[in-house]
């Protein structure tokens, strides 16, 4: 039987981010709010 | 076949408080821009954070209102994950990871010069024979000895203290060490570490 040499092609790996980020994202999210009280922005992120 | 909704709407309803709407539209998009950082970073867990980081930024823009419609909503995030990927190379430019890999490993070359405690304990009781075994050495030999390696003076200063020549303090150092060696040997002594 012949020995292959060639290197294996480099296979491409789809990135995705994990779950858990985007858990952690959609989560950020909920808690996060901007109150407005006339020109002035607050930020507050809820437990 | 499956109805898209664009994202300049699914923007507009995650505006207007409709959470789902961010859920689709980092679903979405995951994918095109996970790539786009790994192309960059070549490192799975910081393509992780950075992309949390982007997506950070975005939620925080979109809910302050900050966010306009001018351009498209994916090359705006890809713009935030650029943005970001340039500072984590800033960053690690300012203070650079070494990370060994399998076969090669950094704490194998570099290792902490101070002695461990066990090995300090035995350093410490060969200096305090050491210095019974000086005892035993004749004086002018003794003084050129202990004026070398305690007090750390040049044999011209030696000589100058001791009112001799160089070559009689190079002289006594010399056999103050053989002499040593010799009691050493005589009392079998070990005084390696």
């Amino acid at each position: 039987m012949e020995e292959i040499y060639s290197e294996a092609p480099k296979i491409c790996k789809i990135t995705k981010a994990k779950p858990e980020t985007i858990s952690f994202l959609l989560a950020f999210s909920k808690s996060y709010q901007v109150a407005k009280y006339k020109n002035l922005k607050f930020e507050r992120t809820l437990n | 076949m499956e109805l898209q909704i664009e994202d300049s709407i699914l923007v507009k309803n995650y505006v207007g408080g409709d959470e789902k709407a961010l859920e689709v539209l980092i679903n979405r998009h995951n994918q095109k821009i996970s790539s786009f950082i790994y192309s960059k970073v070549l490192d799975r867990d910081i393509t992780e954070d950075i992309f949390q980081d982007t997506f950070i930024k975005v939620i925080k823009t979109l809910k302050r209102g900050s966010y306009s419609e001018e351009g498209k909503f994916l090359p705006w995030v890809m713009r935030i994950a650029h943005n970001l990927i340039i500072d984590h190379f800033r960053k690690n430019k300012r203070m650079p990871k070494f990370e060994g890999s399998e076969d090669f490993n950094i704490f194998s070359v570099i290792r902490d010069e101070k002695l461990n405690v066990e090995k300090q304990m035995i350093k410490d009781q060969i200096d305090s024979d050491l210095t019974y075994l000086i005892e035993e050495l004749p004086d002018d030999q003794k003084e050129v000895l202990v004026m070398r390696i305690y007090k750390d003076m040049s044999f011209k200063e030696i000589a100058e203290n001791t009112d001799v020549s160089i070559n009689t303090a190079l002289g006594r150092m010399r056999y103050a060490l053989i002499n040593l060696r010799k009691i050493v040997q005589r009392n079998n002594i070990v005084l390696t570490n």
